[in-house]
């Protein structure tokens, strides 16, 4: 009976000493990712959690409105193109960092500076390297000289271009004296460790525009949890309010629980098969078009995408995300289900007794099991080759891979020089290296008149379509889990925008 | 005794040196850092400056001799992936690694001890047996199934004990738990057989003529003498806890070494992970050496062979 007593008494004082649950009545997120951030700056890590906290802590000159698909003010008021290589910048007055200095023209010219000098080594280089140089023409004006007629320039200004104060770095690789970075943004850091907990807070100066509200949370605090039944666990423990990339299995039986709501939510990430059909191929039946036109027959994506990715993923008929500058399926030839007519494409060719093909993939080994299974009914063998992504982008540029699965996620820019191009523009991924193709890729991103440029665009996504270059297959989902009552929207592009969160009363 | 410990501690260093050889060659024979670093999306320009920055296009001989030399006078060099000192990495995080070992050693030996006197006094029995199984289920169960079931009841259905974090004690008792379930079968076997040896000596059945109580003679006499070499054991199993908690640590998202180690392999931080490396081979060549030295100390025979 004693036993028994100090057991419960040591029960309930366990129970009693675990935080509140009720992060409700704090106004505060619990968030877990579940990759480590390797730095707070969101120049110097390749994570998806570094570009959440970019556009959480710092703010851009100008944002995309991903509703209206038009750029909005943000630090700049008013942006204008002199000419193909000159964008002249007016800046937002009375805007402060988290330290209490000014916002001016100085900070901006610092900024793009740095991240434009090769020899600072910021992680994706494509970022700032259009820029020739940026020079102040008054304390709150700029004017940013680009290398070359670079359409897409106000792309990488609205998305990945955070703006820091002035003399923040004191060398290359990032390196600062600052104890913790400071922004312009809604939420201001008010703790991080390399791996450990980030905690953000809400930045109470912040300047609010009709394109970026002020914060309405007090505090999102950011743990990693490498373990997704951690993640879970801690979620359905009432330790965690929100998580995202879940698998769709779990999200499933997640959304059976009580406490727990889960939305999905279509990414730019698409998936598609890149075929080698290269001089350099090793598998020279790629090259045959009628080869390459029963791979896409051959493969049910619409019902891959229904079953086995789930809600919010949608079929894609070119290596582009629809939702892009320059995206479009429009008089391109698509390949509907139909494994009768891969049989006869592949007898045509010369394959009736069969065909051996290589598939490499570095994620969702689910959608390529499919898709083995769909290339073997029609008499395709596959032999699978699922490797680390740093070797397959290897053995990808030594043109070694005969088909590549890939997800790709267009670094969350709305602007097909960011898709298409990596993979049929002449660069290290492109597989296909047909010289029309590369021709009009090159010449449209070079293009400032938006229609030339559409329409260059469409006719090199028409080519990619009509010469079965690529098997396009589908979008993914992305699924978050959160506790009940936490009210967010998401988007395309992956980025949690805190700022946006509430609890319902 | 002087030359026994140069000895001992001449091959601790050949031990902890080749540790370092063979942690270097196999950590690059992963494949290339770079593209690890990199991620994904990574164009050929990117990989190109990480390679340039670490040095990494030199011959592996002379990356190991600068690694090596760098070590020697204290530098452990810059994270890769986090562009932070080494040193600090490790300072940061090895406290909640000790603190685990510690507290999971403390609930093997309070699991095992009991089971293996019982099962001692009991011998043959189905107490015996029982015993025996409920150790055995430790090496037998997966510690991550361990650890999701013990997560599931305490922190999702009774809510006890939280799910994962190091933030108090309460964080640790579920990865301790884990782990230390894991350890207890090579325990509750020494104290087990120690207990049934000791239990046939002349001093216990004495002990009994005298006519102590039961509780005394066991616990008092033949206990004492079975845990002498339970005290090698645990140093030993304390170097292997520390090295050992890399699965646990990323289960219960504990920030400790193992942790560090476990982000380390997956971005090819190759600072990083070779000072774990050496870090444990040295801690766990320390104790091998201290536990080698109580041993001769206690035993005059060891000293002499």
């Amino acid at each position: 009976m004693t036993f028994r007593t100090t057991l419960a008494g040591a029960s309930l004082g366990l129970l009693a000493a675990l935080p509140g649950a009720a992060q409700q009545s704090e106004n505060a997120v619990r968030f877990a990712y579940g990759q480590t951030l390797e730095s707070p700056d969101p120049y110097f890590t390749t994570l998806r959690l570094g570009v959440i906290l970019g556009r959480n802590v710092w703010d851009t000159l100008v944002v995309r409105n991903l509703e209206s698909g038009e750029f909005e003010p943000l630090l700049a008021t008013e942006w204008e193109w002199v000419d193909d290589t000159t964008l002249d910048l007016t800046l937002r007055e009375g805007v402060t960092f988290h330290d209490g200095s000014t916002f001016e023209a100085d900070d901006v010219v610092y900024t793009l500076s740095y991240a434009a000098d090769p020899e600072n080594r910021i992680v994706s280089q494509q970022v700032a390297n259009w820029i020739e140089s940026v020079e102040k023409t008054g304390d709150y004006s700029v004017r940013i000289t680009t290398t070359g007629p670079t359409p897409s320039a106000l792309e990488f200004v609205s998305s990945q271009l955070a703006i820091m104060p002035s003399d923040h770095y004191t060398g290359p690789g990032g390196t600062t004296d600052a104890d913790l970075p400071i922004g312009t943004g809604p939420f201001r850091y008010a703790e991080y460790s390399a791996g450990g907990e980030i905690v953000l807070e809400r930045f109470e100066d912040y300047t609010a525009t009709d394109a970026k509200s002020a914060a309405s949370l007090d505090r999102v605090s950011i743990r990693t949890i490498p373990d997704q039944q951690t993640q879970i666990a801690e979620l359905l423990s009432g330790g965690l309010d929100l998580t995202m990339g879940l698998p769709k299995d779990q999200a499933d039986q997640l959304a059976q629980m009580p406490g727990v709501e889960v939305q999905s939510g279509e990414t730019m990430r698409i998936v598609f098969l890149q075929i080698n059909t290269s001089e350099d191929t090793p598998n020279p039946a790629l090259q045959d078009v009628r080869v390459r036109r029963a791979l896409n027959h051959a493969i049910d994506r619409d019902a891959i995408s229904e079953n086995l990715v789930g809600e919010g993923s949608n079929t894609i008929d070119t290596v582009c995300f629809i939702d892009q500058f320059g995206c479009t399926d429009e008089g391109a030839t698509s390949y509907a289900f139909d494994p009768d007519k891969a049989r006869a494409l592949l007898e045509e060719a010369g394959y009736g007794d069969g065909l051996t093909v290589e598939l490499y993939a570095y994620r969702e080994r689910h959608i390529s099991e499919a898709v083995i299974n769909y290339l073997s009914d029609v008499g395709v063998s596959v032999e699978l080759n699922f490797m680390q992504p740093a070797a397959m982008r290897d053995a990808m540029r030594a043109r070694e891979v005969e088909l590549a699965q890939n997800a790709w996620g267009s670094y969350s820019i709305y602007d097909l020089s960011a898709s298409t191009p990596v993979y049929f523009g002449g660069q290290p991924d492109d597989n296909a290296l047909d010289p029309e193709l590369i021709e009009t890729l090159k010449d449209a991103g070079e293009t400032m008149d938006t229609e030339e440029r559409k329409s260059l665009y469409q006719q090199a996504l028409k080519r990619i379509a009509d010469e079965a270059l690529a098997v396009p297959m589908f979008t993914l989902p992305v699924y978050y889990a959160g506790a009940e009552g936490l009210s967010f929207d998401t988007y395309p592009d992956e980025i949690l925008r805190f700022w946006e969160f509430s609890w319902s009363e | 005794m002087p030359i026994y410990l140069a000895k001992r501690f001449g091959l601790a260093v050949l031990v902890a040196f080749c540790v370092s050889i063979l942690a270097f060659a196999l950590l690059r024979l992963q494949g290339n850092a770079a593209g690890a670093l990199a991620g994904e999306g990574a164009s050929a320009e990117d990989l190109a400056i990480i390679v340039e920055t670490y040095g990494l296009d030199r011959p592996l001989i002379v990356q190991y001799a600068s690694w090596l030399g760098d070590v020697l006078r204290g530098d452990f060099g810059t994270s890769y992936f986090f562009k932070s000192p080494v040193s600090d990495l490790i300072f940061d995080k090895i406290g909640n690694t000790v603190i685990l070992a510690i507290m999971s050693l403390t609930i093997a030996l309070a699991i095992s001890i009991p089971l293996g006197v019982l099962a001692a006094v009991f011998s043959g029995s189905w107490i015996d047996r029982l015993c025996s199984l409920v150790s055995l289920l430790g090496q037998a169960l997966p510690s991550f199934f361990l650890a999701l079931c013990l997560v599931m009841l305490f922190a999702i259905k009774w809510r006890m004990l939280p799910a994962s974090g190091a933030d108090s004690w309460r964080h640790f008792i579920l990865p301790a738990a884990t782990l230390g379930y894991y350890i207890t079968p090579p325990f509750m076997r020494l104290v087990r057989a120690g207990m049934i040896d000791a239990l046939s000596n002349d001093y216990v059945r004495t002990a009994r003529a005298k006519g102590l109580p039961a509780h005394r003679v066991i616990l008092k006499h033949a206990l004492r003498n079975a845990l002498v070499p339970v005290v090698g054991l645990v140093t030993v199993q304390l170097g292997l806890l520390i090295g050992g908690s890399v699965v646990i640590e990323s289960i219960f998202a504990l920030d400790g070494l193992g942790y560090l180690a476990y982000q380390a392999i997956g971005y090819r931080d190759f600072p990083v992970l070779q000072a774990v490396v050496l870090l444990l081979s040295v801690v766990y060549v320390v104790l091998t050496l201290l536990s080698d030295i109580v041993n001769a100390w206690l035993d005059p025979r060891l000293r002499v062979s």
